[in-house]
């Protein structure tokens, strides 16, 4: 009983805060507002049982949103929400993708023969999520960190203005290098 | 390992961090007025210099709150009122000899995520009053925390590691032998960093710099300087208070009785750190995360690579 209460609040709670991030002007309010819808999503993960997956998705996310509030602040126009502005574009558009992708899944959820359940949940979840991302999963799960990494690796290779002859002068010489924000390594 | 505890544990639980943040402050500002002022005269000098906190507090309470024009209340006082709030959350997973409120089979992962939620909320208290260098103040922290976060959750993972499990109270039995700290210095040295940092106390108090007048917390007045600077204290103390459990051997140790000695290592630590305060200048954070990131990220790596190798061949 109490599970189901808190099971609904937090879904209301998500889905609510979810709408609201597509209400809120300011930038600040809609980041924050996501956050909060997916805490929320966190704790109904932990209810299901799954202890890390749901803190897991508590620390990334906050960790995220506190990242992404940054670039939502640096690359919206009025940020702050001070003066009236829509985050909706192509409303009606939108609305017709929205509305046959609801009805897709939703005529899915009521026609798919869903299957028995097989087994029952293993005694620590958290064990054979490790053992399954450590064995079976070990392949994807190494390509897609290289993936991450390559993509992180040439982001940042593409956004820098700056390349090794800004920094160490045209006969790489120079020492400590020419920064402009030197960093504590003396490099 | 754990035992369970009573309901009215949960009331017990803040009261107990305050009163650990009180005394730690009063000592913080004994040596404060040592330094300004020179030895204390007599006893009652020495009581009345360590009240100096209190009288701040009594300060705050009645001082009328100030406003700044188009500030955005409702984000800034979340943010404000984040910060004990997550460090008490924190806290949940701390045990006092062989006893937390809650033990959780993932409380290492716990006690990090409700940590991260402090990085969202010194950045919302400095955005929320529309205010520049209070606004300066909130980045600083998410630098410092790009810069912390990841050697810090490193230096967490090795000590979880070392004893095979993310619960506390087995991180706590696996030491009864020999404590972390001891074979795993390079974690428990990042955790003590980090553990500053992540109050941004000290040499990290960057995001509440002079040079930013205030920075986050610029401002703040009243209940809401309070309860920010408050649960600062507050997060200090959980972060040194976890420090024990993970690295010191929690309650374990000779004839004292377990809480005893989680008082006395938690007190050691919190002295250390406060020690840290008045023998390091403040860093600024460009310097702070090239340094993580070239020396501090690849030492965690390297410590928890030997101590996976160690664990492997038991």
């Amino acid at each position: 009983m109490s599970e189901d209460i808190v099971f609904w609040v937090l879904a209301v709670l998500a889905v609510a805060a979810g709408v609201m991030v597509f209400r809120f002007d300011s930038m600040a309010r809609a980041t924050y507002a996501l956050l909060l819808s997916l805490l929320c999503v966190g704790g109904e993960v932990l209810l299901l049982g799954l202890d890390y997956l749901g803190v897991v998705i508590v620390l990334m996310m906050t960790l995220e949103m506190a990242i992404m509030a940054v670039f939502m602040v640096m690359y919206m126009m009025n940020p702050a929400g001070l003066m009236p502005m829509s985050m909706l574009h192509n409303k009606k558009g939108a609305a017709v993708i929205c509305v046959s992708v609801f009805a897709a899944l939703a005529s899915g959820v009521l026609l798919a023969r869903w299957p028995a359940r097989r087994g029952g949940p293993p005694t620590d979840p958290t064990m054979s999520l490790g053992m399954s991302l450590m064995g079976p999963q070990m392949l994807t799960m190494v390509t897609l960190g290289m993936a991450l990494f390559a993509t992180i690796v040439s982001t940042v290779v593409l956004a820098t203005r700056r390349g090794r002859y800004d920094r160490f002068g045209d006969d790489l010489r120079t020492r400590p290098a020419d920064d402009p924000v030197p960093g504590g390594g003396g490099r | 390992m754990s035992e369970a505890v009573p309901p009215w544990a949960v009331v017990i639980l803040p009261i107990a961090l305050v009163s650990v943040a009180v005394v730690t402050v009063g000592f913080d500002a004994v040596l404060s007025a040592a330094a300004v002022r020179g030895r204390p005269g007599s006893l009652r000098e020495l009581g009345f210099r360590a009240a100096a906190p209190l009288r701040e507090v009594l300060r705050l309470l009645v001082q009328p709150s100030r406003r700044t024009t188009a500030a955005d209340t409702a984000l800034g006082r979340i943010g404000v009122v984040l910060v004990p709030v997550a460090a008490v959350l924190a806290g949940a997973v701390l045990p006092l000899g062989f006893r937390s409120l809650s033990d959780p089979t993932v409380g290492i992962v716990w006690f990090n995520a409700m940590e991260a939620l402090a990085w969202a909320a010194v950045w919302l208290t400095g955005w929320g009053p529309n205010s520049a260098l209070s606004l300066i103040g909130g980045y600083r922290f998410l630098a410092q925390g790009l810069a912390y976060e990841l050697p810090h959750m490193f230096a967490i993972t090795t000590a979880a590691l070392g004893a095979e499990s993310l619960q506390v109270g087995e991180v706590v039995a696996a030491q009864d032998g020999l404590w972390f700290a001891v074979w795993m210095p390079v974690a428990f040295f990042v955790y003590l960093l980090s553990a500053m940092a992540m109050s941004f106390w000290g040499p990290f108090g960057h995001p509440l710099g002079r040079d930013a007048a205030g920075g986050a917390a610029m401002e703040l007045s009243g209940v809401d300087r309070l309860v920010f600077l408050g649960g600062r204290w507050l997060l200090m103390v959980v972060t040194a208070g976890v420090s024990v459990p993970l690295f010191l051997g929690g309650g374990h140790g000779p004839l004292l009785p377990a809480w005893a000695w989680t008082l006395v290592k938690t007190a050691l630590v919190l002295a250390a750190l406060v020690a840290g305060r008045r023998l390091l200048p403040t860093l600024r954070m460009e310097r702070y995360t090239e340094f993580a990131w070239l020396v501090l990220v690849p030492a965690t790596l390297l410590q928890a690579l030997v101590v996976a190798v160690v664990v492997l061949n038991r």
